[in-house]
């Protein structure tokens, strides 16, 4: 083989390894970040995983938020209006985290169902609506047909 | 009467834009030089009335015209001057025609700067040029006008800006990002024109080359002013979340990386022709792809400012139409494109052919993982998304790779390195590097994580590099000055491209493995010990702003002791659209920050509070890793070679 054509052999080798391990690292880093989203009513149904980081979404139950004393451990319910889970949270709630408004929680469901949160988002502003929470509220709609 | 005359002017700018579009490119096909040279002319009058249609906009909301919709949408009469100004850009309809704007500001910047162009591809430059402005002017009048009335029922007044944009973050961040964004289009048009008219000797390279590193330039201050905005006003202190609209403009960023490696490589040794066009047509595809993502509500965040389907079919279509129709005149023309000319396996072309395929891998994985959410949606699987953590593990896993490279690359001369002991020095460099990031950060902070410990390795191991080049440059020299000045502006452009890089590394390594944050429950009085700091919560009170009302807190740090800072953390409440936003109280320095946010009052007195309290070392070194970068590609341009007038002789010549 002549040193040239050598020489692009190597390189095409190389390259060709390069994006395999990168396929492969992709692939391997995707299984544990995707994050599934599951509604009220699907959660209740023992349709999610626990032990596995999901989102779930719907509104803050209205008189649900309870907040533990002496530390920042809150409690509430999130619902689609045919079915509640309960979440905790422990940490800083987004400004726009009021009763009555849609949110998205990210976090483990334990066996009891209850929803151990890692962050919590809310929207960012007065008229938007986090798209996964209408989702929710429209699959609850259909069920409840 | 105004805004009817920005109507008219915009509609004369769009009239122009499909002259340019057409006239210049059938001068091309038909060989008719004048036809070309009407680029020239055309590219200034879309310029001008672009121009007029914006000073109109900007005029609308600095006085309080609530006729405008978006005026009215966006602006307030409470608001301080220069947010109503930068009001302007921030609503969907007023910064798509910013977008235009600075489009059609870089084409009259080729036309003016580009003299020494022969006639015909100066016209097939400008002409894609016009293409890619005419479009996009369709896109604003028919689906985004600016001034659209509110007629007969001109309401009191506007109902405010978002708060989050009420910020100098806002003034300075969209211009520059835009500028980064459009400023891609002038390689791609190079590049174009280069298909068009079939040519391509090594000065369309050297013509586009000063282009590309200004676009990169601006796109790299753009990315770093929105995340260290991000950082500061929306107050819970992190700098970037791998949110898709961030993805949006670093998948452009990777690629005109890449883009600035390959160029070097076409220009200096007329090796990887064709790879740098397409490069070039990927960059500017994926500023498309950003603006598509960002403006047409197919994404949530607050760079959606409206959800409207009409509007992401169509930007949809100009970017099949852009991407396929530049794709499909590289499939028929690339054959064209002679390579000659060969490199050994241990020479800069090669480690720049691996730097670039590390980029474009990257940036394809970005792709990927924020694409992936949207076509679950719209193949109606589950709804999913992509944790940062998968985007985190690729992004640091090549990373080490790049920069592991980038520390032999750099050293290496062109086609084939055959330097007496090159191997020991490398091996100089890697034991130094790996003792002193083993060392350092324990004597500092006591700790050692692996990951720290990678990371300073791989700083050390280019800071080593970097160090050596200066020596390799100056050794030979009269003296140390006399060969500063030898090694010329682009040897020292991307040494301080590189050196960007790390200092950049350095602020993510360490404060993303050291910073402390702890939420804590504060009343008036309270002392909270972080590590080395105190806080004292001296008191809470309440302010009245120009156009909301807040809850403040004063803040007293100490070290040892000794009062550091004090920081004024607030709540503040917009009356306007009954907006709650969240003001951090920083101290910054250049080792460190201190970050105090108030989250919520936990009773009606407002005097206990939730806070969050957070020392983050090193994290301003992000942004001026940055800065570095975008100098380096600044001052490369400087070059002379750049300005040199290329005759026609020496062109013809080189075809």
């Amino acid at each position: 083989m002549n040193p040239k054509r050598k020489q692009r052999l190597i390189l095409i080798l190389l390259g060709v390894c390069g994006l395999t391990v990168a396929v492969f690292l992709v692939i391997f880093a995707l299984r544990q970040n995707l994050n599934y989203f599951f509604t009220p009513l699907e959660i209740s149904n023992g349709a999610a995983p626990s032990e596995q980081v999901i989102r779930a979404g719907g509104m803050v139950l209205p008189g649900s938020i309870a907040r533990e004393d002496g530390s920042l451990v809150v409690n509430f319910k999130v619902t689609d209006y045919a079915a509640i889970i309960d979440v905790k949270y422990d940490g800083i709630l987004p400004d726009l985290f009021e009763e009555g408004q849609g949110v998205v929680v990210i976090g483990k469901l334990d066996d009891n169902g209850l929803l151990t949160a890692d962050s919590v988002l809310a929207k960012h502003d007065e008229t938007y609506m986090p798209p996964e929470v209408t989702h929710a509220l429209e699959q609850a709609e259909k069920a409840a047909k | 009467m105004f805004p009817e005359f920005g109507q008219f002017s915009l509609i004369l700018a769009w009239v122009f834009s499909l002259l340019l579009a057409v006239m210049p490119l059938a001068g091309v096909v038909l060989k008719k030089q004048a036809l070309q040279q009407t680029a020239t002319a055309l590219s200034w009058a879309v310029f001008f009335f672009l121009a007029v249609a914006f000073a109109i906009l900007l005029h609308a909301f600095y006085h309080d015209d609530f006729s405008v919709a978006v005026v009215a949408a966006n602006s307030n009469s409470a608001l301080p001057w220069y947010y109503k100004l930068s009001a302007s850009w921030g609503n969907h309809e007023g910064s798509m025609l910013l977008w235009v704007l600075l489009l059609s500001t870089w084409t009259v910047a080729v036309a003016l700067f580009a003299r020494t162009l022969t006639v015909e591809l100066k016209g097939s430059v400008l002409g894609v040029l016009g293409i890619i402005a005419f479009c996009f002017l369709s896109f604003v009048l028919f689906t985004s006008n600016p001034f659209e009335r509110i007629l007969p029922m001109v309401p009191a007044d506007g109902s405010d800006l978002n708060p989050l944009l009420q910020d100098i973050g806002l003034i300075l961040h969209p211009p520059t990002l835009y500028m980064g964004y459009v400023g891609f289009s002038v390689a791609f048009a190079f590049a174009v024109g280069a298909l068009i008219t079939g040519r391509f000797d090594a000065s369309w390279v050297r013509w586009s080359r000063p282009w590309t590193n200004t676009a990169w330039a601006f796109l790299t201050i753009g990315i770093a002013l929105g995340s260290w905005w991000a950082y500061y006003e929306l107050g819970w202190g992190g700098w970037w979340f791998w949110d898709p609209v961030e993805n949006a403009s670093f998948m452009p960023w990777l690629i005109g990386t890449a883009l600035i490696h390959s160029q070097a490589v076409t220009e200096k040794r007329n090796l990887f022709k064709s790879w740098s066009v397409l490069l070039a047509i990927f960059a500017f595809s994926f500023s498309l792809l950003g603006t598509f993502l960002v403006r047409s509500g197919v994404l949530t965040s607050v760079h959606a400012f409206a959800a409207d389907p009409e509007r992401g079919m169509f930007i949809l279509l100009i970017l099949g139409f852009t991407i396929g129709g530049s794709l499909l005149l590289y499939a028929f023309n690339a054959a064209k494109i002679k390579t000659s000319g060969s490199f050994e396996l241990v020479s800069r072309e090669s480690f720049l052919l691996m730097n670039n395929i590390l980029l474009v891998v990257i940036a394809f994985a970005v792709l990927f993982g924020t694409l992936l959410p949207l076509l679950a949606d719209a193949f109606s699987w589950r709804k999913l998304s992509v944790g940062a953590p998968f985007f985190n593990s690729v992004f640091n896993f090549l990373m080490v790779f790049l920069l592991s490279l980038l520390g032999i690359g750099q050293l290496l001369r062109w086609k084939k390195h055959n330097k007496k002991g090159w191997r020991i020095t490398l091996l100089i460099m890697l034991v130094s590097a790996v003792v002193i990031a083993l060392i350092l950060p324990w004597t500092l902070s006591g700790k050692l994580y692996w990951q720290v410990w990678l990371g300073m390795a791989l700083v050390f191991w280019v800071v080593a590099s970097l160090v050596n080049m200066v020596i390799e440059r100056t050794r030979n020299s009269r003296s140390f000055i006399a060969g500063i000045r030898k090694a010329g502006v682009g040897f020292w452009g991307m040494w301080l491209a590189h050196l960007g890089l790390v200092v950049s590394t350095t602020g993510v390594v360490l404060v993303s493995n050291f910073d402390i944050e702890k939420d804590y429950r504060v009343e008036e009085g309270d002392s909270v010990q972080l590590n080395n700091y105190r806080f004292d919560v001296d008191r809470f009170q309440i302010i009245q702003g120009p156009n909301y009302v807040a809850d403040r807190g004063v803040v007293s740090i100490y070290r040892d002791d000794k009062k550091v800072a004090e920081v004024n953390p607030e709540k503040r409440y917009y009356s306007v659209q009954g907006n709650v936003m969240t003001e951090a109280g920083i101290d910054g320095s250049l080792l460190r920050d201190l970050y105090v946010s108030m989250a919520e009052p936990l009773d009606d007195s407002r005097k206990v509070w939730s806070v969050r309290l957070q020392v983050k070392p090193f994290v301003s070194w992000l942004w001026w890793g940055a800065a570095l970068m975008a100098l380096g590609s600044i001052v490369s341009i400087t070059d002379r070679r750049y300005r040199l007038k290329t005759s026609s002789a020496s062109v013809e010549k080189t075809l």
